[in-house]
């Protein structure tokens, strides 16, 4: 591979949609910076490279990975080491890499329903109930599919991570930002935040940034947003719609509140927050407006799935990381 | 351990100091006998409980939790322990479908007087989760990493031969 002598930069994918990639180059004419300083040695959605030219690399000889996409199979595992080894600067970039994000809704449910699912319901043309198999030997050899774990990691969970980079995705100007920030210590300009760091994001919640008012909150119900005439100016939660906002990082300028649709917390735990959905359940449990049993049950029967909407985006990176019966399941 | 001894719960619990840590303190100097499987921390209300400590607690190899507070109508903080009753239900809810039994959390109100009753509470708390056997969740056995492959081992590698 030829070298330009720029340093190097990798961006990689595991379990993800894509959007993380699509954030990045949504920093507009800030991709010629990365272009200008950077050489790009791996980028599976924007260019063509083969793990092959990854493992023939010097270990460390490339200086930033841009890692996105939680842990799902064995192929997701195998580039997370790969890449660490690889890389002087591992960043853990987007929801999915840092706390696991919609793939890891899957930690709910066992690996057997999960197939099931996909591949014996009425939405999918599956006549002779073919799985897929892991191995398979063709006239020309044996090919190889990857496996899926029974639960999905994050990428800190199977290797050191030097940086966090929350959001699903991360918002593009938080994005240049940090790029600003990786070309000025380039050039000697600036220094890199202490390792272990979270980049590109506030150390506050999501209602500081929120612009709506506040009142004392008393929840009588929970409502679906969908049968409800928002209030423009007040606090979404405080209308019985099950928002986010108070346990989640600052960093995105509560674009979603402030488009009328309450935080659903893809920035991830908020500074100091050890368990995001613990930290919800204990903001959301202590504005219901009923010292009844009874009552308080009645209220909670407006949040139909807790697990999802507390652990919507944080079930890997959580303290009990999946359900009991996910751990138990079978690859 | 060997299949001749009983399977011995550990049991975090969360006192309050006005009430049920003072209860269990009474249950002592009275000499009243419960089993010793009950780990007592003390908070200065049911109220302080973040949901965040039961969750480590059985993500750290806990049992079980038992969360105790003043009766009521009897905070000491007016009304804290109604938020912790509110916490209380909506965190079961999220545990049920994790897989965690509605039994291995329990919340009981015990006033500073009723040391007898915490001690039955806990006898109680203890019985039944003997009967429903170890949590093991892997977080707090070291399974949680064992349970994956081996990077060495793994098919992927042979794409790039």
């Amino acid at each position: 591979m030829t070298t330009n002598g720029k340093p190097k930069l990798a961006m990689y994918w595991a379990a993800s949609c894509g959007g993380c990639d699509i954030a990045t180059l949504n920093i507009h004419e800030k991709i010629l910076d990365v272009d200008a300083n950077f050489e790009v040695v791996f980028w599976p959605v924007a260019m063509d490279a083969k793990y092959k030219d990854v493992e023939a690399m010097e270990d460390g000889s490339i200086l930033l990975t841009l890692f996105n996409g939680a842990i799902r199979t064995d192929e997701n595992e195998h580039l997370a080491k790969l890449l660490r080894r690889k890389s002087k600067i591992l960043v853990a970039f987007g929801s999915c890499a840092n706390e696991g994000c919609m793939p890891a809704l899957a930690n709910l449910s066992p690996l057997q329903e999960i197939f099931d699912t996909a591949f014996s319901t009425v939405t999918t043309d599956n006549p002779h109930q073919v799985r897929p198999q892991t191995s398979w030997t063709a006239p020309e050899g044996e090919i190889h599919i990857p496996t899926l774990y029974p639960v999905v990691r994050t990428l800190e969970q199977v290797v050191p991570v030097d940086y966090f980079i929350p959001g699903c995705p991360p918002e593009s100007p938080q994005i240049a930002a940090v790029i600003d920030l990786v070309v000025q210590v380039l050039q000697g300009k600036a220094q890199l935040p202490p390792a272990g760091s979270v980049i590109g994001a506030g150390t506050s919640t999501v209602c500081d940034e929120c612009k709506r008012k506040r009142d004392i909150k008393h929840i009588k119900k929970f409502e679906r947003i969908q049968y409800v005439k928002l209030d423009p100016a007040l606090c979404i939660l405080e209308q019985g719609i099950l928002c986010s906002g108070p346990a989640t990082r600052s960093g995105c300028q509560a674009l979603c509140p402030a488009a009328g649709s309450p935080c659903i917390g893809c920035y991830g735990p908020a500074e100091g927050a050890i368990d995001f959905g613990a930290r919800l359940m204990s903001a959301v449990a202590s504005v219901i407006d009923s010292n009844d049993p009874k009552e308080i049950d009645q209220i909670l029967d407006g949040i139909p799935d807790p697990a999802g909407s507390f652990y919507r985006f944080n079930l890997a990176g959580s303290l009990l990381r999946a359900s009991k019966s996910a751990w138990e399941s079978k690859a | 351990m060997p299949d001749s001894q009983p399977f011995e719960p550990v049991i975090i619990g969360f006192t309050c100091n006005w009430c049920s840590y003072r209860a269990a303190d009474l249950a002592g100097t009275a000499r009243v006998k419960y089993p010793p499987n009950v780990r007592l921390i003390r908070l200065m209300c049911s109220g302080r409980l973040d949901p965040t400590f039961v969750l480590k607690a059985l993500a750290g190899g806990a049992d079980a939790v038992l969360i105790t507070g003043c009766h009521p109508g009897e905070c000491h903080y007016l009304e804290q322990n109604y938020k912790a009753m509110r916490r209380y239900l909506l965190l079961q809810r999220t545990l049920a479908q994790l897989g965690v039994e509605p039994q291995r959390v329990k919340l009981v109100w015990a006033s500073a007087a009723e040391g007898v009753r915490l001690a039955a509470e806990i006898t109680k708390l203890v019985e039944e989760i003997r009967a429903l056997g170890p949590l093991n969740w892997p977080t707090g056995t070291g399974a949680a990493e064992a349970m994956f492959a081996s990077p060495e081992q793994m098919v992927v590698q042979e794409v790039s031969a």
